[in-house]
């Protein structure tokens, strides 16, 4: 407990010294110090963790020092430690070291200094999220959230010297700056309306605001939700976001950066509950994000668009289940969905790195062969994500969707078409890449993105199993995404067993005594909560089979038609946006361009040129001539006694 | 004799110098201008302390001492004005061979 402020600080560590010394540091060198530090975090977060899990532990607050001392508003720099952000710490630097320990394989292509510079922003990622999901005030939380978006655009753009990489950090970075202003008004209302930013007080008085404040407040931070997490309207950053290197996608766009939302509203779930409206408001909002999503995931070739769309829909599962109070159930999902889809995108890149470089699927096929470790934990991935039982993913999918059912049976059915879908989309990429014959050339004329290589690689006999170093990760994931399901195992298979829940039960006990007020609560039987289970598993089955069987008989995909076009353009949302914002908005800024250089600068040239000429007309009054001096003294003596006499009386 | 008549010769002669100092370019008529000008206003000033001085005279037997005071600082400071004034003009003609001071606008650059 007392080494908590080590956790975020030893990755910090770790981004100063590959930051600094980078021009100096050999690559082996450069990777173990990123991976160490975090596996040192790993460890106190561990320790931490056996703390917190006893059974009369109290959440603790730790004051470093005053942050800001203003007036009445003291913010102080502050560490909560309490369950919830006990597992998120374990989930970060968890995932985050499996993933340091695959990219030291992944990049092994890049020069050393550029090597130490994907570590050292990797570990100040790490560093900031630490701070994210540690602070004990909202101001703290805003600094981690900051932060990450900062990292997110420097990995992004970590290839900067490919113009397209670049605008998508920098739409990536934009997209979030919108979102941020939405979370940074609702601090400063609940400065306002509280005096404080520190989550204790704010939760413990929450209940003496009045419900339109309460409102207002929560739907700002849900501005801020939607922008971090990329749900509707803000969600068009994160495909874009995969020009990053995979295990970046893998660590930041979908395993932590992106799930600080559901960390935020769940972390104030006690302002959620006294808030109605915005609950349904984000469920809505989760719900289409789902499905909007989920269709546009069915037709993207490249694989790694594939998994960041099904990535948005994921998170939009998770903020269903927080508009319907499955607090629970949204924080299992965050934990589910990083493991398997941590798993997925590093399947992906592992992929991606036999084909040398190659991202679109129709030109695979048939790597089951190849890539056995690859092959075998992808499809553990898949299935978890589909939400087969008994791996993870079906159990916090479950979970969520009961939740749904219990407030509208209309979310349900709508949750459960989007499982349908993805499971279709995923056996579709599961099946375009590893089942079927070998659809590449042998010469193919991509070029390898990442080493800067120009050489053309024989992809038939350039596919290779990865080194261990990117198979030992996923292999671990693997078994996380397979077994993290009996974290939660549903009520109606025995009492008591729903661990997580138990553990999380002081976290969200406020917002539980909120809701038993509610009459509307209404429990479903033990045999009609059976009976939602074997309709998602259904249809999870039904969306598998259908994939594999369309797929594996017919591999070539034709261009899209029709509606399918539509979806493979993302239901031209990226269009819309430029006609809407971006066009208007470039016009705009076109027109203070010509403003400034035709009217600002002609001021100010003006009167730089007024200046001259007048100095250029009175300069010839200095004649030399001595008479003429004398003369300009006397007449201006003379208007002095003039004005002396005539004008001052 | 009324304080008039010496304000109006000590205008008179003050006016001639400026016009002197305005219309000729001999340099030396130009000083002795200037110091024409500097005695009118010496005129002046003795005039104004005998008047204040007959006015006062039951009362304060030292009235109107500071105008004779300041001409002696006047006459001072005219002295030291021709010395430099003199020296100014012989090194004029030494460059020049010429007292004219139109002959020397240098002082423009």
């Amino acid at each position: 407990m007392n080494l908590v402020w080590l956790v975020p600080v030893l990755p910090l560590a770790g981004f100063l010294i590959n930051g600094l010394l980078r021009n100096s540091l050999s690559k082996s060198v450069s990777g173990i110090i990123g991976c160490a530090t975090i596996l040192a975090s790993f460890i106190l977060s561990l320790l931490l963790f056996g703390e917190v899990r006893q059974e009369n532990f109290q959440s603790t607050v730790i004051n470093f020092f005053d942050f800001i001392n203003v007036g009445a508003l003291k913010i102080p720099f502050a560490f909560q430690v309490d369950r919830l952000s006990a597992l998120f710490l374990l989930i970060i630097t968890g995932v985050g070291f499996l993933i340091h320990m695959y990219s030291t394989a992944y990049m092994h292509d890049e020069e050393p200094p550029h090597f130490a510079r994907y570590f050292s922003y990797l570990n100040l990622f790490v560093f900031f999220m630490l701070l994210l999901v540690l602070g004990a005030n909202y101001v703290i939380l805003f600094i981690g959230w900051e932060g990450v978006g900062l990292c997110s655009y420097l990995l992004i753009g970590y290839w900067f010297k490919n113009i397209d990489y670049g605008n998508a950090a920098k739409k990536a970075f934009i997209m979030n700056r919108i979102g941020d202003l939405g979370f940074l008004i609702a601090i400063f209302w609940m400065i306002d309306q509280f005096g404080s930013t520190g989550f204790g007080e704010i939760f413990s008085r929450a209940g003496t605001i009045t419900v339109p404040v309460i409102t207002g407040i929560t739907l700002l931070l849900f501005v801020g939700a939607t922008g971090k997490s990329a749900q509707i309207p803000l969600y068009t950053w994160l495909p874009d976001a995969m020009a990053g290197p995979t295990p970046v996608s893998a660590l930041i766009h979908a395993a932590t950066m992106v799930t600080a939302g559901i960390y935020m509203i769940a972390r104030s779930n006690i302002l959620y509950t006294l808030a109605p409206v915005t609950q349904t408001v984000v469920a809505v909002i989760g719900l289409a994000t789902a499905l909007f999503a989920a269709t546009i995931a069915l037709k993207q070739n490249d694989i790694k668009k594939v998994l960041a769309y099904s990535t948005i829909s994921q998170l939009g599962y998770m903020f269903l289940g927080l508009g319907v109070g499955a607090y629970t159930g949204a924080v299992f999902h965050v934990m589910t969905h990083a493991f398997f889809k941590a798993l997925l995108f590093l399947g992906a890149g592992s992929v991606i790195h036999a084909m040398g470089g190659e991202q679109d699927m129709r030109k695979m096929g048939g790597l089951k062969k190849s890539m056995v470790w690859t092959h075998g934990t992808f499809l553990v991935g898949c299935i978890a994500i589909a939400g087969i039982p008994p791996f993870s993913g079906f159990f916090s999918k479950d979970e969520i969707l009961s939740a749904a059912f219990g407030k509208s049976p209309v979310y349900y059915v709508i949750g459960v078409f989007t499982a349908l879908l993805t499971a279709f989309y995923m056996f579709r990429l599961y099946t375009m890449i590893f089942l079927g014959k070998f659809r590449g050339g042998p010469q193919s004329p991509e070029r390898v993105p990442s080493g800067g290589g120009n050489e053309v690689l024989d992809q038939v006999h350039h596919l290779h199993e990865s080194p261990s170093a990117m198979t030992i990760p996923l292999v671990v994931l693997a078994i996380l995404a397979a077994g993290a399901g009996v974290l939660g195992i549903p009520e109606v298979f025995a009492t008591d067993s729903h661990w997580l829940q138990h553990f999380l039960e002081p976290v969200f006990a406020g917002s539980e005594t909120l809701h038993a007020k509610g009459p509307e609560e209404g429990q479903l039987s033990k045999v009609f909560e059976l009976g939602l289970m074997g309709v998602s598993v259904a249809v999870a089955l039904i969306g598998t089979l259908v994939a594999i069987a369309r797929f594996t008989r017919r591999p070539e995909l034709e261009d899209a038609t029709g509606f399918g076009k539509v979806l493979a353009n993302k239901w031209y949302v990226d269009e819309l946006y430029n006609a809407i914002f971006v066009r208007p908005l470039d016009l705009l800024g076109k027109f203070f361009c010509w403003l400034e250089k035709y009217v600002i600068d002609w001021i100010v040239n003006g009167v730089g040129r007024l200046v001259k000429y007048g100095s250029r007309q009175v300069r010839l009054l200095q004649s030399g001539q001595v008479g003429a001096y004398v003369l300009l003294m006397v007449v201006g003596i003379l208007v002095l006694f003039l004005v002396e006499l005539f004008v001052k009386k | 004799m009324p304080i008039n008549y010496y304000i109006f010769l000590s205008v008179a002669l003050f006016c001639i110098g400026v016009a002197g100092v305005l219309t000729r370019r001999n340099a030396i008529i130009i000083f002795m201008c200037v110091e024409l000008m500097l005695n009118a206003v010496n005129l002046l000033l003795i005039a104004f302390s005998k008047m204040h001085y007959h006015a006062q005279a039951a009362t304060n037997p030292n009235a109107g001492i500071d105008g004779q005071l300041f001409v002696f600082f006047i006459m001072v400071v005219a002295a030291a004005e021709v010395s430099v004034g003199l020296a100014i003009i012989v090194m004029m003609y030494r460059n020049t061979h010429s007292t004219d001071v139109n002959f020397l606008n240098r002082l423009k650059h």
